[in-house]
């Protein structure tokens, strides 16, 4: 039984049991991914799972089921099971469900991969993270860590109004860390980013990170951050390098245009959003500098694919233009219930979640500076980069990061280096101050995005280059 | 034996069969159930369950060690898991650390998995739901009802084996007025102690209390944690405090036989108390781990390989990716110490009559709230994160309610904080001035941990931001 035959059957089994409308996705997942400390392998694993969920649409309750067999019977079984889930939704019932229409695509897509990373040797991945992580320990890291992940998912969808498609997505990346233990606290330095970069890519984006050559530096730095003096507290300008605005990016705009959130269905655990629909289109969210996209056809980054996980199309969308919100995050019945004719951002973390609104590519477009400019253009500030924390209440407004590192600007140059570096701000006023954005983009790739009850973990990627803000609160401590 | 047990001690053999004798293998194999019923906006919107079954194998062979994992459980799967996992240890590099495998050891059998939470229908999940919306009476309501039974087994070539199931059931659920939220949360071994009506009443008075709120300037502020809150303590302290790796590498607070909490602080990681398997992923036997007693950091938790290097014995927290991020306990109880918590706060009072109606929900939290003279009630913390692991500093926010105590009564709902604090530091000696005496077990993110614990009350707590920033 091929795997589009599994998925068929659970379909039919659904609406047999009285649902009006099914679907379902059957996944084949390979996982992989080796960490090493000090010099040494720590951990090798690998993973392989395949399974089929089946989500049913009874009346206007959902239901889903999902089960590691795909013969004929446990497929329809399971179309079954979850058209007696959404049956019982019906007890505690709510408004009318209805889907903003999907074209029936009848479709293959796979991301593009020119060295694939399963077939990498595993010698050879080994041999990259120990020698990066022993030139760090050379350099004085304390403790020295490397990491690499790959994930190669198959996934095949049918629906009861026609969507057959199968897709390919081989995902990988990597980074290392240098931490330095001091008396009462630590420090780290990180390269390219906290746990490294990712897309959906082959190998050659390891390849390219060339982790090795950057580890005697950070490992240099994370020393050095020891006895650097603390980041002052106080307001100032701000000037955030990419991999940072990246993370404030996914906190602060990507979460916050999610519509599920927007409509109350995530309240009791991620939270809501401060946005209100009546002002989409209207609604001034930041700086004229900041035109933020939904774009999962970006070829490389970590959120792209060819069709969502309820078969409807990659398409790129505004969010913010001109700093004017103008678009949302959504699903076929997220979509219908807020009136608006699109969705396209559902996905599921592998063949047992339900599919639900996520992220995709949410990124700045890139500005008209460089970084040299904006240092050279701020007379007193502070340059932060790489995130260590991040936290942001349930309706995505109030936050606070810390980074690893910080750097004092005076008078248009990069100064000494700064210690435990934080800030804090309000999202929209936080936005409404960036007066400086780069035009460097590089398209961050975030592999451990949480949502969801059951837990999922979403893979996102985000376009982002450095930028200032200003009037800015730094240096929060405990 | 198991059909779980069987898979398992086939595992092994295929790998003696394959490998050779000398190669030694440790297999766990868990079958899962689970179901979560999900609603928001006072209506079911999300409604799963999940059929799963998992084979988890580390191998180590010729002084290389690898591990693999899968999902098929036929002979054409589990023998494809060994031949990959073989591979991976032909190429992982030597292993000199490896610390062996448990030997065959007794397996305490745990508490008895309640077979009508086990495979409870969704019918009775949204019963649940359906009291608890009601029991809001006109407020929005949003939350969960979720049932979990895992069934595993374990074999590894020393010739010990394991088996065991377990089963949980969990409440989190939000009432809404206004912009308002309160909350119940609530983890137990039976669906059957899930009362959706009372939980839902619950969030509602709550609420209610937190309703029209008032921003306070930042600053310190002696509170009253609700069990909630309180368990977010507990969470941070496991991952970054008691986690063994953590403390091999001079990344933790912990120091054990040092004094770091204040007396009244007993903490103990205790799995056989509820809702777990009765061993680890190596087989280990899972017991009671005494973190801090009466104040005195006692221990911090290990895996077969972090405990070799330590000198000392696994303490059962084995788990997949233990190696990388390191041995978490995750069934941390917070136990009262009436002899030496303050004597009036540990005496029951009824609710609180004057002040917000609704803002004290239990004698518990209303005596530590009636000896406080100025402070605040928080029910619950939200996006916690680490600024500095070795003075655990957290980041965060308070949710679902915060109340400003006068003279031991609620006089005002307060908007949420951010605070900015070091756990430790917060539980340190002379700042706990009391302990509920009726823990609530909260749920955590995954089936199978949970933190339990009374409501709090401290010296001092850190707020470093309004609402408004």
């Amino acid at each position: 039984m091929s795997e589009f035959d599994a998925a068929t059957a659970a379909v039919q089994a659904a609406l047999d049991a009285g649902a009006r409308y099914a679907d379902a996705r059957v996944m084949h997942r390979r996982y992989e991914s080796m960490s090493a400390r000090n010099g040494d392998i720590e951990e090798l694993s690998q993973d392989e799972s395949i399974g089929l969920g089946v989500r049913a649409l009874v009346g206007s309750g959902w239901g889903f089921h999902a089960v590691p067999d795909l013969s004929d019977a446990a497929a329809r079984d399971a179309g079954r099971r979850a058209a007696a889930i959404a049956t019982a939704s019906a007890r505690v019932p709510g408004p009318p469900i209805d889907l903003v229409p999907s074209e029936a695509a009848v479709a293959s897509w796979a991301s593009e991969c020119a060295v694939d990373p399963l077939g990498v040797p595993l010698s050879d991945k080994g041999d990259l993270l120990v020698r990066a992580t022993a030139t760090m320990r050379e350099h004085g890291a304390d403790l020295a860590e490397g990491l690499y992940q790959i994930w190669d998912t198959t996934k095949w969808f049918v629906s009861s109004e026609g969507h057959r498609i199968d897709q390919h997505i081989r995902e990988c990346g990597g980074g290392i860390s240098a931490t330095s233990i001091g008396d009462g606290e630590t420090q780290r330095r990180s390269y390219p980013s906290y746990r490294g970069q990712y897309g959906t890519t082959g190998w050659e984006l390891v390849t390219s990170l060339d982790l090795a050559a950057h580890a005697a530096r950070i490992a240099e730095e994370s020393r050095e951050l020891l006895t650097a003096p603390l980041c002052p507290a106080g307001e100032t300008d701000l000037i955030l390098g990419g991999e940072q605005l990246a993370l404030q990016i996914h906190e602060s705009v990507g979460h916050a245009i999610e519509l599920d959130r927007i409509l109350g269905w995530e309240a009791a655990f991620a939270g809501t959003s401060w946005l209100d629909l009546a002002r989409l289109g209207s609604l001034r969210y930041g700086s004229e500098l900041m035109n933020v996209t939904i774009d999962p056809t970006i070829p490389g980054a970590l959120g792209s694919f060819g069709y969502d996980d309820e078969g409807s199309p990659a398409v790129a969308r505004d969010a913010v233009r001109e700093g004017r919100w103008v678009g949302v995050l959504a699903g076929r019945d997220s979509a219908a219930v807020a009136g608006l004719d699109y969705g396209g951002s559902v996905r599921a973390d592998g063949w047992a979640r339900l599919p639900m609104v996520r992220m995709t590519n949410v990124g700045l477009e890139p500005g008209p500076h460089t970084l040299d400019e904006i240092i050279a253009a701020t007379d007193d500030g502070v340059l932060m980069d790489i995130n260590r924390s991040w936290s942001i209440d349930d309706k995505r407004l109030n936050f606070q990061f810390g980074c690893e590192v910080g750097w004092e600007v005076k008078n248009g140059r990069r100064g000494r280096m700064l210690r435990n570096p934080t800030y804090t701000g309000i999202g929209p006023v936080f936005w409404r101050s960036m007066d400086m954005l780069s035009s460097e983009t590089v398209a961050w790739g975030t592999p451990n995005c949480g949502k969801g009850q059951p837990g999922q973990v979403g893979h996102t990627g985000h376009p982002a280059a450095p930028a200032r803000f200003r009037g800015v609160r730094v240096g929060v401590r405990a | 034996m198991s059909a779980e047990l069987g898979i398992a001690a086939g595992v092994v053999d295929l790998v003696r069969r394959t490998a050779g004798a000398d190669a030694e293998a440790e297999v766990l194999v868990t079958r899962t159930d689970l179901a979560l019923t999900r609603f928001a906006n006072s209506f079911i919107h999300q409604n799963v369950s999940e059929t799963g079954v998992s084979v988890h194998l580390r191998l180590h062979v010729d002084g290389r060690t690898a591990t693999g994992s899968g999902n098929r459980v036929d002979a054409d799967g589990l023998a494809a898991l060994v031949e990959r996992t073989r591979a991976a240890a032909r190429l992982a590099p030597p292993d000199p650390a490896w610390p062996g495998l448990t030997a065959p050891t007794p397996v305490p059998s745990g508490p008895a998995a309640d077979e009508a939470t086990a495979f409870a229908s969704p019918g009775e999940r949204a019963e649940r739901v359906r009291a608890f919306v009601d029991a809001v009476d006109g407020l929005e309501a949003a939350g969960y009802c979720r049932t979990a039974y895992r069934s595993g087994a374990f074999a590894n070539s020393a010739g010990h084996t394991a088996a065991g199931s377990a089963a949980e059931a969990a409440m989190d659920g939000i009432a809404r007025a206004g912009g308002a939220d309160g909350v119940a949360r609530l983890c137990a071994d039976r669906l059957a102690d899930l009362d959706g009506a009372a939980l839902g009443a619950h969030a509602a008075a709550k609420a209610r209390a937190a309703a029209d709120p008032v921003e306070l300037p930042p600053g310190h502020y002696e509170v009253v944690l609700e069990p909630a809150a309180v368990a977010d303590l507990l969470q941070n302290l496991a991952w970054f405090g008691f986690n063994g790796k953590r403390y091999a590498e001079r990344q933790s607070f912990a120091e054990p036989g040092t004094a770091q909490f204040d007396p009244a602080v007993t903490l103990v990681d205790d799995p056989l108390h509820a809702g777990t398997l009765p061993f680890d992923l190596e087989g280990t036997p899972r017991r009671a781990l005494p973190l801090v007693e009466s104040g005195t950091t006692g221990a911090v938790a290990y895996d077969r390989r972090g405990a070799a290097e330590a000198g000392t014995g696994s303490t059962g927290h084995g788990m997949p990716g233990s190696a990388t991020f390191g041995p978490i306990p995750h069934n941390i109880r917070l136990l009262a110490d009436p002899g030496v918590a303050d004597a009036d706060a540990t005496v029951a009072a009824g609710p609180v009559s004057a002040g917000v109606t609704g803002a004290v929900g239990d004698p518990d939290t209303a005596a530590l709230v009636a000896g406080m003279r100025r402070g605040l009630l928080v029910s619950d913390f939200w996006y916690t994160r680490v600024l500095d692991p070795k003075q655990l500093v957290v980041t965060g926010l308070t949710r679902n309610g915060v109340w400003l105590v006068e003279d031991g009564v609620p006089t005002r709902a307060v908007r949420d904080f951010r605070f900015t604090e070091s756990y430790p530091r917060a539980l340190g000696p002379g700042r706990v001035l009391g302990l509920g005496r009726a823990p609530v077990r909260q749920p955590g993110r995954v089936d199978g941990s949970w933190y339990e614990a009374p409501a709090l009350r401290l010296s001092s707590w850190h707020f470093t931001g309004g609402a408004s920033g």
